[in-house]
């Protein structure tokens, strides 16, 4: 992609841009929002891509041409936010349990505003070269006004906070490790033992994020923390790591995933991609059913 | 033949329509393919459910002469049924999604129609004359009685109403894992390639039972895919050479006479990446969606997500011409693979002297473009322009601030509509269009 410590420039419709690309620790409003906007652009595309690798027709075997193009892109997002550092943050925060159930909800709406600051800008590249986010630069929280045909304001949290359904530790996590291939049913309140351990898988992580095995280990989704929001829960309760691995995935070995998590999740996102709205029927076994209704009913 | 777009060259003509007009389109009636045989005579369409339906060019009036004649359903057969794979608990789609005709040999038609799975060779047979007199049954089929047959006579040929049966006659099935892109018939006549997303097949005709594999790019830990095959044809005179096309926009042009496994090519085309342009899209819009080779066997042409390109077989670095289907949506590539519209796998055809080349867009627009004269034209595969002979309108839809008058907002397409399959008469300027549940046909207006 591009290479490290290169001045990379951006242009925006009249805004000046940003001076330098190291310093971003006292740069102008504009650098700040631009860089947080296409951090967030980077995000939404990572997770809209891992959605869709989830969310194959069940019935029929999915497209290995369709997926393979998705997890390259996902691994060309992953590489890059490796070199950025930001890869390193979030896995990091991703302990950070709290945050993860409130952002959630606000990256669906970043994937439907992306997409309708994409549609704004005409004749713009979708996602512009930014000067890297320095590890250090990464702030709290701000204010990312877009300007787009709506004028839509939204705020956002920097990409410092979690998103419950970003791959973790990517099969580092040796706690995981052991659930593959184990009863799907068991709890996915894992983070007692993901907490201790993530520090150092984060780091080995770093290291070896280029390897294809770790890249494809992604596709473990995890669910580090007890997350308030039902659908999340749903969504994820009775997922089994081992499902995600590429193998499985690529030759459709999944099993169904369920409509009413899905339903939910549209909702929650305007936009609703056309795979959640998917109206094949899905097969669902009679224990995950149940399962997930002990969830709703609990909760 | 002359060029394609107006002036002293053809104009498109509305001829023809097929299909339901109904709003609500049936799944099963989506048309999945469209093939012209060898001479143009048949027209050949496989849609979702299955089912195959050829068409067959009427003779021309003599009394009109400026009138060419229609095509007319000829026959109708369900040539794959869904299935189900025990093994994997998935099911196996009956959509056909490929026919390659046989060229003709004697008085019947031969072609090959393929799912995700399955090959089939179908015969398409005329019956016009029935034999009638036999001696051990009556007319109506009932065995005589022996002890009452006194005397014995010739059966004699009646005329009868013309039927048009298609019978299978071949079943190439259980080669393939992953799911069938593309068949191709080889020049040989007597061989063809079938190739899914990591492997191509040679079959010979006339063996169901095995076939060679050609072409195998699995690699040993499918964590580490990260490049599927996407289509695949047979050189139209070398009967050893064929290409495959991959999803990184990289072509492969394989001999067989050098190895049993063609896994090593003999030429690779790859355009470099233009830097400028490189976003996170890149390799999902250079995946090339259909590759086909010139009639000449000289050039061959590549579909990716916004543009066709022309490669000369002898230079490998760069293709000789470069058409822009649709440059205007390269500024919604974020919504297009939301909606999964980037992964549309577009089609393209040449004509039969190889000097134009089409292909198809949304909102039921296809696209010309005059080699020679580097002329392009849109047109619109609609109800609303399907007049008898009417000639069709060029579309146009703007890009920039200001539109103008009978232009389209790019924001107004409609994405739901699109042409993916394309097919142009071996001979003539007549072409064939499906466009989701139906199928145009377009002529030149002869003067």
């Amino acid at each position: 992609m591009f290479p490290k410590g290169t001045k990379r420039k951006f242009s925006d419709s009249g805004d000046e841009p940003a001076a330098g690309g190291e310093d971003v620790n006292q740069p102008s409003s504009v650098a700040v929002r631009m860089l947080s906007s296409y951090s967030l652009q980077r995000q939404s595309l990572l997770d809209m891509s891992l959605i869709k690798l989830q969310l194959c027709h069940m019935l029929v075997e999915p497209n290995l041409c369709r997926s393979v193009l998705i997890a390259n892109t996902v691994r060309q997002i992953q590489e890059e936010m490796t070199q950025d550092g930001t890869w390193q943050i979030m896995t990091q925060a991703l302990s950070a349990a709290n945050a993860a159930a409130q952002c959630s909800a606000d990256r669906l709406v970043a994937t439907e505003v992306l997409c309708r600051q994409t549609e704004a800008t005409q004749g713009e590249q979708v996602l512009k070269p930014f000067p890297a986010v320095g590890s250090e630069g990464c702030p709290a929280e701000e204010e990312v006004v877009v300007e787009g045909e709506g004028g839509v304001t939204m705020s956002t949290v920097s990409p410092q906070a979690p998103t419950s359904y970003l791959p973790g530790t990517f099969g580092m996590d040796p706690c995981w490790e052991e659930e593959n291939g184990e009863d799907e049913e068991e709890d996915e309140d894992s983070e007692e033992c993901g907490s201790g351990s993530e520090e150092g898988d984060s780091d080995r992580l770093v290291e070896d994020s280029r390897t294809a095995e770790q890249v494809f280990g992604t596709f473990e989704i995890k669910n580090p923390a007890p997350s308030p929001d039902p659908a999340l829960e749903e969504l994820f309760s009775d997922v089994d790591a081992s499902y995600y691995d590429l193998d499985t995935v690529l030759t459709g070995m999944q099993s169904a995933p369920k409509m009413g998590p899905y339903d939910l999740l549209e909702s929650l996102s305007s936009h609703g991609p056309s795979p959640l709205s998917s109206s094949t029927s899905c097969r669902s076994d009679l224990n995950e059913l149940d399962h997930i209704m002990e969830i709703i009913v609990g909760s | 033949m002359a060029g394609v777009a107006g002036g002293n060259d053809f104009q498109w003509c509305f001829s023809q329509v097929k299909g339901a007009i109904d709003e609500d389109v049936a799944e099963a009636d989506i048309i999945s393919t469209v093939e012209f045989n060898h001479s143009g005579e048949l027209l050949a369409t496989g849609d979702k459910g299955g089912r195959v339906v050829i068409f067959q060019h009427e003779q021309e009036c003599k009394n009109r002469p400026n009138l060419r004649g229609e095509y007319n359903v000829y026959s109708t057969f369900q040539s794959h049924e869904p299935e189900f794979d025990y093994l994997k608990s998935l099911e196996i789609e009956e959509k056909i999604n490929k026919i390659r005709w046989l060229p003709q040999q004697n008085s019947a038609h031969f072609l090959l129609s393929t799912n995700d799975k399955t090959i089939k060779l179908w015969k398409i047979g005329e019956r016009d004359k029935r034999a009638e007199g036999y001696n051990l049954k009556d007319e109506d089929g009932r065995l005589r009685d022996p002890f009452r047959i006194t005397s014995l006579r010739v059966p004699v040929l009646m005329p009868m109403d013309l039927m048009v049966e298609a019978s299978p006659r071949r079943v190439f099935a259980n080669a393939h894992t992953y799911h069938i892109n593309s068949i191709s018939v080889n020049s040989d006549h007597q061989t063809y390639l079938s190739a899914d997303d990591l492997r191509i097949n040679l079959w010979h005709l006339e063996i169901t039972d095995r076939s060679f594999n050609i072409v195998d790019i699995k690699p040993a830990n499918m964590e580490e895919l990260t490049e599927v095959i996407t289509a695949a044809e047979c050189h139209p005179n070398q009967c050893n050479v064929f290409v495959y096309s991959s999803s990184k926009g990289t072509i492969r042009l394989c001999d067989m006479r050098t190895a049993a496994l063609c896994d090593s090519h003999t030429k690779f085309f790859e355009e470099p990446e233009d830097p400028s342009s490189r976003s996170f899209f890149s390799e999902i819009i250079s995946s090339i969606s259909d590759v086909k080779f010139s009639h000449s066997g000289r050039y061959m042409m590549t579909r990716d997500y916004l543009s066709v390109k022309v490669w000369d077989l002898n230079m490998e670095n760069r293709p000789v011409e470069t058409y822009q289907v649709h440059e205007y949506l390269r500024s919604k590539l974020c919504s297009l693979y939301e909606n999964d519209c980037i992964f549309d796998k577009f089609e393209c055809c040449w004509n039969g002297s190889d000097s134009a080349i089409m292909t198809g867009s949304y909102n039921n627009f296809f696209r010309m473009f005059d080699r020679n004269t580097r002329k392009d034209i849109t047109l619109e595969a609609s109800r609303e322009s399907s007049k008898p002979r009417a000639t069709l309108k060029p579309r146009k839809v703007s890009t920039g601030g200001k539109r103008k008058k009978d232009e389209i907002s790019v924001d107004s397409l409609d994405f739901n509509k699109k042409i993916l399959h394309t097919a142009w008469h071996p001979k003539e300027n007549v072409i064939a269009v499906a466009a989701t549940n139906n199928l145009y046909i377009f002529q030149d207006k002869i003067n």
